[in-house]
């Protein structure tokens, strides 16, 4: 059972890494990753918002979209299938999260805030909060399954955001021809770090 | 008139290309190019989207309240995205299969986002529409480049059809396989830019 979500959670941060596999939230992966410090803190912000909203998006599937869901409310509507609306539905939960994880930060934990705040906004429209939503259904996670597999592709989006900006802060001090300074040289160095992490594929807990 | 609307169109594809220089919508762009057909058909999903979402959000300026603009703006984008998804899986169901989620990622495509707020918000409609058009047709170029490039080396074919004989069908060429996987898209993608830049050097970044 353990191993179970162990193995999501692996599988989630390593072997099927969101930035680097699946090519999610390349915007703000390519234009935050200059310092360290941010990176950081947008990764940071990424793991909060999705182990929030992942579980919070498998329950509305579950209790309100998915063919049949709404059997719970009136037998009669046993037969309804709202499906088509998850991409409307999925979007505005993420949008009113975030929303409201900002209100609370700023009201509770002002220092947090302080530290998150600027990045939360733009995490509202980053693909990787919508892009592990829409994978979870997709690979037909149980509750606590797609809670473990959005802490882990943030936590796994973190790592790589954070190594690509511990790269990029060094590479400042080299000599780059001058196509490829700054976008060019990223793409190449995020090619290199994904054939790193292909080496984890096939990892098995 | 004429050379104005020439301008808003064609801009984007090369001189102020979204991918290449603004770093828009990377995602699907790497994700879906893995062949000919998949980026064909998300390039025209895309362009419609855009287009379509250019000209809603423009009909409309005058009526968006400024403080929530930018979730009606997600709204106009996420209907579109739904009817494109729906009549994606109506007429080309196995493609569509393929591109798994990054239809409805569409969504969060920053490009689109972007040409809405940017573009949409202050100028009349038939002008947004053609700025929607030429951001899409700017996206669609680079994807098709890449998608081209990473099925003829990574499987030897183009749009399925056998273009490179195969070493294991009695030929001289051997699928690289890396191109299929994702790394292959960076280094197109990163190399891609570089030769952009070398033809036009007024793109590159400061040290």
């Amino acid at each position: 059972m353990l191993e179970d979500y162990l193995n999501i959670a692996v599988k989630a941060i390593f072997v099927e890494n969101m930035a680097l596999t699946f090519f999610l939230g390349m915007c703000s992966f390519l234009a935050v990753s200059k310092r360290v410090s941010t990176a950081i803190g947008l990764g940071l912000a990424v793991v909060f918002v999705l182990t929030v909203t992942v579980p919070l998006n498998h329950a509305i599937n579950d209790y309100l979209l998915r063919p049949g869901a709404l059997g719970w409310a009136h037998a009669s509507l046993t037969g309804q299938d709202l499906s088509f609306l998850r991409f409307l539905t999925f979007i505005g939960t993420i949008a009113a999260t975030v929303q409201i994880v900002e209100m609370a930060l700023d009201r509770f934990f002002p220092t947090l805030h302080a530290a998150l705040g600027v990045f939360l906004p733009l995490i509202a429209v980053n693909c990787a909060i919508l892009g592990a939503s829409l994978l979870m259904v997709e690979r037909g996670l149980t509750l606590p399954e797609a809670a473990v597999f959005g802490f882990g592709s943030g936590v796994g989006w973190l790592l790589a955001i954070a190594a690509l900006a511990g790269i990029r802060e060094r590479l400042r001090y080299h000599h780059i021809p001058a196509g490829l300074r700054g976008l060019g040289i990223t793409f190449l160095l995020t090619g290199l770090m994904a054939i790193g992490f292909l080496a984890f594929g096939g990892i098995q807990l | 008139m004429a050379s104005e609307t020439r301008r808003v169109l064609m801009d984007p594809l090369i001189h102020n290309n979204p991918i290449a220089l603004q770093v828009l919508g990377i995602c699907s762009a790497l994700a879906v190019t893995t062949g000919m057909q998949t980026s064909v058909v998300m390039s025209a999903a895309v362009v419609a989207v855009i287009a379509l979402s250019n000209l809603s959000v423009s009909l409309l300026r005058n009526m968006i309240p400024t403080n929530i603009r930018i979730i009606v703006q997600l709204t106009i984008i996420a209907s579109l995205v739904i009817v494109t998804d729906q009549i994606l899986k109506a007429y080309v169901y196995e493609i569509s299969k393929q591109l798994s989620v990054f239809v409805g990622l569409i969504i969060t495509n920053c490009i689109i986002m972007g040409r809405a707020e940017a573009f949409a918000m202050q100028n009349p409609p038939l002008k947004s529409l053609i700025d929607g058009i030429g951001n899409g047709m700017g996206y669609a170029a680079i994807l098709l480049v890449v998608g081209a490039a990473r099925e003829v080396f990574g499987a030897g074919t183009f749009w399925g059809i056998p273009v490179l004989p195969l070493a294991s069908e009695g030929g001289w060429f051997t699928p690289n396989g890396l191109m299929s996987l994702s790394p292959g898209a960076f280094f197109v993608i990163g190399f891609l830019i570089w030769i952009l830049r070398t033809f036009r050097p007024e793109q590159n970044e400061a040290e």
